[in-house]
C-alpha cells in the first residue's frame, strides 16, 4: 500500500516524512525520523514510556496514527534542553535521582513537562495523577515525585 | 494491509462503515490501536472523522448532546459537566483522558467502560447513524444489548437530559492500583430527591456483567423512600440481581458479588470512596 505525506512540527521544527497508512506515530519518530527519545515500551497504553505533547497535550504516540498528526505541533524530550543548558525538570531528575534504568525518563518528563505548563504549583496528589499513566519498575516513584516537585518551584519550569 | 480512510463529514463516515464491514471507527484508538500494535486488526481499513459536530460538546441547556468523539479530557474541561468529572477523571492516566472517547468507551470490553455506566444511571440515548440516511436515537440500554451483535454503525452522539441537582449523580469506581487503575467495578447512581424521598432512581453497574447493566431491582426497593438506614439496607439486599460478573485478572465473580453490595451501600450513605 503506498505511502502518505505528514507535514507537522517537531520540537519547533517543520518536518515532512511518508508513512504507512495505519503507522503509528511512535514509529514515525523512531524509525522515520531518528528521534529515539520516546520508546516502545508496551505498545498497550500502559506504560506510558512512549508519550509525546500533541499541540501541548500529553498523548500516547504508540496508539497515536501517524497520518493524525498533519499539521500537529509534536514535542519530545529530546526538544526539552535549551542547548547546553537543561530544563528545570531534567536538572530536578538528575539532583534527585529520579532516573535509575532511565527507560521511563523520557515519558515521566513529558508527563511533568504537560502537568507544570498546566498547573505550576502542583499538590503531591496532583503530581502523583500527572504521571499515573506512567510506569517506573526502579524508583518506587518517591524520587520523581520529588524531582517533580522540586523543579515546579524553580524558575523557568513553565517553559515549554 | 491496513487502509486508513479520512472523512470530513459525518454522512461520508456512516456510508463507509455501512458499505464494508472490514471498515472499523477509529475514535481516540486506545482500544483499536492496540490491537494494531499486537497484531490482532491487519486488515480492513480504519475511518477517521474529523467533522467539528462529532467533538461537540452541547451543555449549556437541560438537555445535553455530546459528540461521540469527544475525550474524557473535554469532559473535563467542561465545568457545565462537573457531574460527569468523577466517570471521566476514572479513565486512565492524562494521556489516555487526552485521546478515550465517548464514543469508544460505549464499545470498551469489561471490565471498561466506566463512563458508559455514568451514562446509564443517566438514561442516555445513543444517536446511531447506518448508512447515509440521518441518525436516530435509541436508549443506551439497548444499544449495549446489540453492541456486541455488531453492525451498529457509526454512534455519532449520546444525549441525556441534566441532572436537576450535580450532587444526584454519584458515582463510585473499585479499583486496586490507585489513582490509576481497571475496574474491579463500577457504580453510578442518580439520586433525584422530590420532598426528601427518592423519585426515580437509576443505578448501573460496570463489570458486574458481560457488558454495563442497570441495578432494577435496587431502582425498585429506593423508590419513594427517604435514603435512611432501612431503604439502604434494602437496597443492599437486591443489590445484586441480575448480576453476571466475570472472574479475570483483576477480580474474581466471588469477589465482586462479595463487595458490591457493601460499595453499593457506602455510595448510597454518601461514604467517601
Ligand atoms: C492504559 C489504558 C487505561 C485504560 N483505562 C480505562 C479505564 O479505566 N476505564 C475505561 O472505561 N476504559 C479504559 N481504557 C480503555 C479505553 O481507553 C476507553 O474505554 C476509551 O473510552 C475508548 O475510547 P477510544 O476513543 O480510544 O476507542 P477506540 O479505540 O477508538 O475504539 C474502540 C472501539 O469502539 C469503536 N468506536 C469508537 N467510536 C465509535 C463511534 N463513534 N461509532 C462507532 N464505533 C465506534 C471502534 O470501532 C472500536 O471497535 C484504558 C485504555 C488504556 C490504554
Ligand atoms: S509503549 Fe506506548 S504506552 Fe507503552
Ligand atoms: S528508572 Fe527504570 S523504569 Fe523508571
Amino acid at each position: 500500500m503506498a505511502k502518505l505525506p505528514v507535514q507537522f512540527s517537531l520540537n519547533g521544527t517543520d518536518r515532512a516524512t511518508f508513512v504507512e497508512p495505519a503507522g503509528t506515530l511512535l514509529d514515525m519518530l523512531r524509525r522515520g525520523l531518528g528521534d529515539f527519545a520516546p520508546k516502545y515500551g508496551c505498545g498497550q497504553g500502559t506504560c506510558g514510556v512512549c508519550t509525546v505533547l500533541v499541540d501541548g497535550e500529553p498523548h500516547l504516540s504508540c496508539l497515536t496514527l501517524a497520518v493524525a498528526c498533519e499539521g500537529r505541533r509534536i514535542e519530545t524530550v529530546s526538544g526539552m534542553a535549551d542547548g547546553p543548558d537543561l530544563h528545570p525538570l531534567q536538572q530536578a531528575f538528575m539532583d534527585h535521582f529520579a532516573a535509575q534504568c532511565g527507560f521511563c525518563t523520557p515519558g515521566m518528563l513529558t508527563a511533568a513537562r504537560a502537568l507544570l505548563a498546566k498547573n505550576p504549583n502542583p499538590t503531591r496528589e496532583e503530581v502523583i495523577d500527572g504521571i499515573s499513566g506512567n510506569i517506573c519498575r526502579c524508583t518506587g516513584y518517591e524520587p520523581i515525585i520529588a524531582a517533580i516537585l522540586a523543579a515546579a518551584g524553580s524558575p523557568g519550569a513553565r517553559r515549554a | 494491509m491496513l487502509d486508513v480512510r479520512h472523512c470530513a463529514t459525518l454522512a461520508e463516515a456512516a456510508g463507509l462503515l455501512a458499505g464494508d464491514r472490514h471498515a472499523l471507527l477509529i475514535g481516540g484508538g486506545t482500544l483499536v490501536m492496540r490491537d494494531v500494535n499486537e497484531g490482532r486488526l491487519t486488515d480492513g481499513t480504519l475511518v477517521r472523522v474529523s467533522d467539528p459536530a462529532f467533538r461537540q460538546v452541547n451543555a449549556g441547556g437541560a438537555r445535553i448532546e455530546l459528540g461521540a468523539g469527544v475525550t474524557m479530557a473535554m469532559v473535563l474541561a467542561s465545568r457545565e459537566l462537573g457531574f460527569l468529572h468523577a466517570p471521566a477523571r476514572s479513565i486512565g492516566g492524562p494521556a489516555v483522558r487526552n485521546m478515550a472517547t465517548i464514543g469508544g468507551n460505549l464499545f470498551a470490553a469489561c471490565p471498561y467502560g466506566d463512563f458508559t455506566v455514568a451514562l446509564l444511571a443517566l438514561e442516555a440515548q445513543v444517536v446511531v447513524q447506518s448508512g447515509y440516511g440521518s441518525g436516530r436515537a435509541m436508549p443506551l440500554e439497548d444499544f449495549l444489548a446489540a453492541r456486541d451483535r455488531g453492525g451498529i454503525g457509526l454512534v455519532t452522539a449520546v444525549q441525556f437530559a441534566r441532572p436537576q441537582n450535580p450532587a444526584d449523580l454519584r458515582f463510585r469506581k473499585v479499583s486496586r492500583v490507585k489513582p490509576k487503575g481497571i475496574a474491579v467495578l463500577s457504580i453510578a447512581a442518580h439520586l433525584p430527591l422530590a420532598g426528601g424521598r427518592v423519585a426515580q432512581p437509576r443505578i448501573a453497574y460496570g463489570a458486574m456483567a458481560p457488558t454495563p447493566i442497570r441495578a432494577r431491582a435496587v431502582e425498585r426497593v429506593l423508590e419513594g423512600k427517604p435514603l435512611d438506614a432501612a431503604a439502604i439496607q434494602a437496597a443492599r439486599q437486591a443489590a445484586l440481581e441480575g448480576c453476571r460478573p466475570a472472574t479475570d485478572a483483576i477480580a474474581s465473580e466471588w469477589y465482586r458479588r462479595e463487595i458490591l453490595p457493601v460499595h453499593l451501600a457506602r455510595l448510597l450513605a454518601g461514604e467517601a470512596p
